[in-house]
């Protein structure tokens, strides 16, 4: 372990300190000045203001539907991501890859196309949604569109945090204690789960932090009802287009926040992750 | 963060043509209906709309003069955007492996920012911000540079919201590589930029095409973070995702699929290219 003679690239005193200083220059400029700007705008007419646009009517109905889509789209997407995850990495099938990269699609597709797409199928137009009008059941322009939109934006978010992390831990503890003879849910609440409840975590609040924050897919299927279909994206855009710059920053500080707790949440896994696999490294390096 | 390198390994089957674990009817059902009922029958909607246009009626839409206008101002954007956050993204990399820095903990969280704030709070960030009278806006009025309102907005908004991809790929590459040749190459006498040159950039350019390609991807999908900043003047600052949405309001909705039969046809090209790109290029790793 003697590298103290020979240094690496980029290791002189003045390199080194140009580019971290550009770095936080660019963070700065980048990252950090949005984010304040958010909460400066939010609070520009004090903090009784701010919670006089928070408690608003309109404010609150947005705040109550993007709760309703994010509570009925995070356990949908938590249970196929799980499904998905398990299936992936435990077996070998024909179309497997296919299958992985098609889960990729909704990161790839404009927010926008998704909305048409649904709107498309299920709008009164539509070849399903003629049939489910005759039913009177109407999901375009109504919350049951949202979420569906919704939905079909964050499916990919808990099985690609599950993905990397299930192959890299192999079948090897889970075939164990199949042998032993666990039953199907006890393998995966007892074995499987202490291996991926953190990133299962990340996943979870990933989904959440887009479920909440989908803005184009949303708009497309939503029909901007203020108080009616008006989720808290849609809700800023209607504040914005009204010259009420407080009170969308006033939403959008909400959002701001909601998008810190991701970040926290996702610094924590990191760190339980790496705890977990240190004393691994040890012993492989003593052995 | 070395989570994904592991998935590069090629995994044996402990048991070929035996299945010891349990769940795979289940699964396997849960997961096709999922991806039928969620991606594919949707799809399969747009395919039908859109064929049921004449050749002629599809083309006469797709090649419109004002769309076309805005194919152009989407590619070259999401092109500068996303050659510029290759710089940065690789300048953040490096920065945030190789030295340690009072606060690194803290900006290596904020780099996930963009995929955490929701765009449409993005958008109407970015457009306070570079307003004549924002935080920006006022610095860059001085020097007679106007963003908001032009195409150099949504430039802004693209890089803005696809900047963590380079970051996120690079960074775990930088961190595996191996010190060896680097300090056998210094130790000889090369100097460092022709080390970094020579040895360093060959190794992360792969990683580094990926983030570029993947913060193209999304910067031609943007809608939320754009619109609000852009100023979307026809043929001069609309992108093509708003062309869309205005055809929607119009209740063209043939003329919508068709443009979003485009767009969908690139990003589906742009998905699986890149798949395919990252397959060959991890099985060369695998090969040394």
């Amino acid at each position: 372990m003697q590298r103290t003679s020979v240094h690496r690239v980029g290791e002189q005193r003045w390199v080194r300190w140009t580019l971290i200083c550009l770095a936080l220059g660019l963070t700065l400029l980048l990252l950090v000045m949005p984010l304040l700007l958010i909460f400066v705008e939010a609070f520009s007419g004090g903090a009784q203001t701010w919670w006089a646009n928070l408690t608003d009517y309109y404010t609150l109905r947005a705040i109550g539907l993007t709760l309703l889509v994010a509570a009925l789209t995070v356990p949908l997407n938590l249970l196929f991501g799980v499904f998905l995850a398990w299936l992936v990495t435990r077996f070998e099938f024909p179309g497997r890859k296919l299958l992985i990269t098609l889960i990729d699609i909704p990161f790839a597709v404009s927010p926008v196309v998704a909305g048409l797409l649904y709107l498309l199928l299920y709008g009164s137009n539509g070849w399903l949604g003629g049939w489910l009008m005759q039913h009177d059941v109407q999901l375009m322009f109504a919350w049951p569109g949202i979420v569906m939109v919704t939905v079909f934006v964050t499916c990919p978010f808990v099985a690609r945090e599950l993905i990397p992390l299930m192959q890299q831990q192999g079948r090897e503890e889970e075939e164990a204690a199949v042998v032993l003879g666990a039953s199907g849910w006890q393998l995966f609440r007892r074995v499987t789960l202490p291996n991926i409840q953190w990133a299962l975590l990340y996943g979870v609040v990933l989904t959440n932090a887009r479920a909440v924050g989908e803005f184009g897919a949303v708009s497309v299927v939503s029909g901007n009802i203020r108080g009616e279909t008006n989720t808290l994206p849609l809700h800023i855009e209607l504040l914005y287009q009204d010259y009420n710059a407080v009170g969308a920053f006033t939403s959008a500080s909400l959002l701001a926040v909601i998008a810190l707790v991701t970040l926290l949440v996702k610094s924590f896994v990191e760190w339980r992750q790496a705890r977990q696999r240190a004393p691994l490294h040890e012993q492989q390096e003593q052995g | 963060m070395n989570t994904k390198r592991g998935s590069l390994l090629p995994r044996l089957t402990s048991h070929p043509g035996k299945r010891v674990l349990p769940g795979f009817a289940l699964s396997m059902g849960v997961s096709l209906l999922f991806v039928s009922l969620v991606l594919l029958l949707p799809i399969s909607g747009l395919v039908v709309e859109s064929a049921g246009m004449s050749w002629a009626q599809y083309w006469a839409v797709v090649s419109d003069e004002r769309v076309v206008a805005s194919y152009r101002v989407t590619l070259w954007a999401a092109l500068i955007a996303s050659l510029f956050n290759g710089v940065v993204g690789l300048l953040l990399a490096w920065v945030l492996v190789r030295y340690s820095f009072p606060g690194k903990r803290v900006v290596d969280a904020l780099m996930d920012l963009p995929f955490a704030l929701p765009t449409a709070v993005a958008g109407i960030t970015l457009a306070a911000l570079f307003a004549e009278n924002g935080w920006y806006g006022q610095w860059l009025a001085t020097l007679g540079i106007k963003v908001a309102f032009t195409p150099l907005g949504i430039i802004v908004a693209m890089s803005f919201t696809s900047l963590p991809f380079v970051v996120r790929t690079v960074q775990p590459v930088l961190e595996d590589l191996p010190v060896e040749d680097e300090e056998a190459a210094i130790s000889m006498g090369a100097s460092d930029w022709t080390v970094f040159r020579r040895i360093l950039f060959p190794s992360l350019w792969p990683a580094l095409m990926t983030g570029i390609a993947l913060s193209f991807t999304r910067s031609l999908g943007e809608f939320g973070a754009i619109i609000f900043i852009a100023g979307n003047m026809p043929y001069v600052s609309e992108v093509t995702s708003l062309m869309i949405f205005i055809r929607l309001q119009e209740f063209d909705h043939a003329a919508a699929s068709a443009i979003a039969s485009v767009v969908l046809l690139a990003s589906l090209i742009l998905l699986f290219g890149i798949n395919l790109w990252q397959a060959r290029y991890l099985r060369r790793l695998h090969g040394r």
